[in-house]
């Protein structure tokens, strides 16, 4: 079963002769545990396409399947609750790692267990456990002003983590961390990646943090111009 | 995880500080009530002093607490003979205001009876009044020590005793003198004012051809006396016999042509209706206005609250969190600041309420039904917030 399954995924803003097709006829799956990267340059439509397969942005047509679950065909399918499958099936990684900034990392990832329904003890392990994996054992109860960006982005990842999803969505999550801490965690994603059998989907137009990625799409004007894949 | 909390105790200096005056502004508006209350509670309080039954005063008057009511001082006995009385005494009211200490010094001078009702309810230091002229019991209002004198009229009065807070309407202090020491102050005449009397009497009286010398003497004698008369009063009090009927007894007084009887419940309704009634009103608008200008600084408040929040809303709903949860965030904290104000409104009030000028009184009714306007006022506040919130879009999360 693949994590996420495309075919002719289109979007279109506007009507007649105000249309704009931000998102054209895009068909691809990704494996679970496969690492992708969207590759393009600004307005080419990659967000768009994040943003739909996160459940935020409704298609105008084609078909998206997430975890063997029809999400939509021609439009959202009826009687989905599309807030349940985004909390249970997806992570999100953002480029300004959006932590809450009157939490500490540790509550920053029990808070996403909890809006999933995990008992406190429980989300604290789970939290506690993840934050430590990533080195910031240190630094649990520490706010996010008080972290660096690499470490904040490195909390925004274990709370994208937090509820075990599919599929995880990183909007350019290197955009604001300078090269080497990019890197790092670029590096990261493709160990949650293996080790998670997590799929992973990161929209960035940096060429140079797509190294060691499974697949890289380029898109141009809302198409998906080019599929590279990584040599065996 | 209570979200609402954790934001409160991350920003909690902003929080404080925004309470703090949100506080002040519900001080005042608290303080509104207490002055309202202690409007009826001062109105009411010579009246509840007497604990008379009866008031007889001036027909066609509505008693000495509103207007000028003038009786003559011998009424007490016919009142004291009319059935169903078992006590009846006569009280005169004066306010006066005099320069005490280079200031300006006002009171309400309540002559009585030392044998009837109307005097001080209870002495707190010194002694009741015991001779008959030039002592007197203050309330502590006046601000006045045991052994002070006042200079009222042609003599000296010695304090010799302190009552509570007894006040008139107005909000002056009393002050208890005899019934004669008070007639004088309030009827006496100087004696300029008697020299012109005695001579326009007899200028009169000399005009009067038909009369014999010893005739005009006497006639000279007895108008002067009727004039530098002072067994005048403003009220007389009276208590009914156990079993007497109030409104028969009422109305036996009535027959009489030149005085009215007001029972305890119509003097109420005088003053607490009739004479502090626009000050009820002007109250009540001051405490509308500054509750709709709490209301909109709340909603200010939640609003720009609400704005500097939209990304860890838009964060919290793209990670799946309920609407209940933001909104739950918002309600809360408007809760809470309101809930603080309300609370630091209160102790400042409680703290300074001895030390306004005029009697605030604080009823549990009043503060409950504040509590529950400002519970009103903080949850419509918020709505303004939660629709912003409600209406924020999780794609907000993502981009720089």
């Amino acid at each position: 079963m693949y994590a996420v399954e495309v075919a002719g995924l289109t979007k279109i803003y506007g009507q007649g002769d105000t249309a704009v097709t931000a998102l054209c006829e895009a068909s691809f799956q990704i494996e679970p545990g496969e690492l992708v990267a969207i590759l393009g340059p600004s307005g080419s439509g990659k967000t768009t396409l994040l943003t739909a397969i996160g459940l935020i942005n409704e298609p105008t047509h084609g078909t998206l399947v997430i975890d063997g679950i029809a999400i939509a065909e021609e439009g959202w399918l009826p009687g989905l609750d599309l807030k349940t499958i985004r909390r249970e099936k997806l992570g999100f990684i953002f480029q300004a790692h959006n932590l809450i900034p009157f939490l500490s990392a540790l509550d920053n990832v029990i808070l996403a267990l909890e809006i999933n329904h995990q008992p406190r003890a429980e989300a604290k392990r789970r939290a506690t456990e993840l934050l430590t994996s990533l080195n910031l054992g240190h630094r649990l109860h520490n706010y996010p002003k008080a972290l660096s960006g690499g470490e904040a982005q490195r909390v925004a990842i274990a709370r994208a983590l937090a509820n075990r999803p599919k599929v995880i969505l990183a909007d350019e999550p290197t955009a604001a961390l300078d090269t080497e801490n990019g890197k790092n965690v670029m590096a990261l994603l493709k160990k949650i990646a293996e080790e998670n059998r997590s799929a992973v989907m990161v929209v960035t137009h940096d060429h140079r943090m797509v190294e060691g990625f499974d697949r890289i799409f380029q898109v141009h004007d809302g198409r998906i111009v080019r599929e590279e894949r990584a040599p065996a | 995880m209570n979200l609402a909390i954790r934001d409160i105790n991350y920003h909690r200096g902003r929080f404080i500080l925004t309470s703090i005056g949100l506080g002040l502004l519900l001080g005042v508006v608290m303080s509104m009530g207490g002055i309202y209350r202690g409007l009826i509670a001062d109105a009411l309080a010579i009246l509840q002093a007497t604990d008379a039954d009866l008031w007889v005063v001036q027909q066609n008057t509505n008693g000495p607490f509103a207007e000028s009511s003038r009786i003559p001082e011998d009424l007490k006995y016919r009142i004291a003979g009319v059935p169903g009385i078992a006590q009846a005494s006569p009280l005169s009211f004066q306010t006066i205001q005099i320069e005490r200490q280079g200031k300006p010094f006002r009171f309400f001078l309540i002559g009585y009876d030392q044998n009837g009702l109307g005097g001080p309810p209870a002495i707190e230091a010194g002694r009741p009044i015991r001779q008959k002229r030039y002592e007197m019991v203050v309330s502590q209002g006046t601000k006045m020590n045991l052994g002070d004198t006042l200079h009222l009229g042609l003599n000296d009065y010695t304090v010799v005793g302190i009552t509570g807070k007894i006040v008139s309407s107005s909000g002056d202090p009393a002050v208890f003198v005899t019934l004669a020491d008070a007639q004088q102050i309030q009827f006496k005449k100087d004696n300029n004012a008697i020299r012109n009397d005695r001579a326009r009497i007899e200028a009169k009286v000399a005009g009067m051809r038909a009369i014999t010398p010893p005739q005009a003497k006497l006639l000279k004698e007895n108008i002067a006396a009727l004039t530098q008369s002072t067994h005048t009063v403003n009220a007389v009090v009276a208590r009914l016999a156990p079993g007497a009927s109030l409104s028969e007894t009422q109305e036996r007084i009535g027959r009489w042509n030149h005085l009215r009887a007001l029972s305890v419940a119509q003097q109420t309704e005088i003053l607490s209706k009739g004479m502090i009634e626009k000050a009820r009103m002007q109250l009540g608008m001051f405490r509308i206005i500054l509750l709709v200008i709490s209301g909109v600084i709340i909603s200010l408040i939640i609003y720009t609250s609400t704005l500097d929040k939209i990304r860890v809303i838009a964060t919290l709903k793209l990670i799946g969190s309920q609407n209940r949860v933001i909104v739950g965030m918002i309600l809360q904290q408007s809760l809470l600041m309101g809930g603080i104000a309300y609370g630091v409104g209160y102790i400042l009030l409680s703290l300074t309420k001895d030390k306004f000028p005029r009697r605030i009184v604080l009823t549990p009714f009043d503060l409950q039904s504040l509590l529950v306007i400002v519970v009103l006022i903080c949850t419509i506040a918020s709505l303004v917030g939660i629709r912003k919130a409600l209406r924020v879009d999780p794609a907000e999360a993502l981009g720089g």
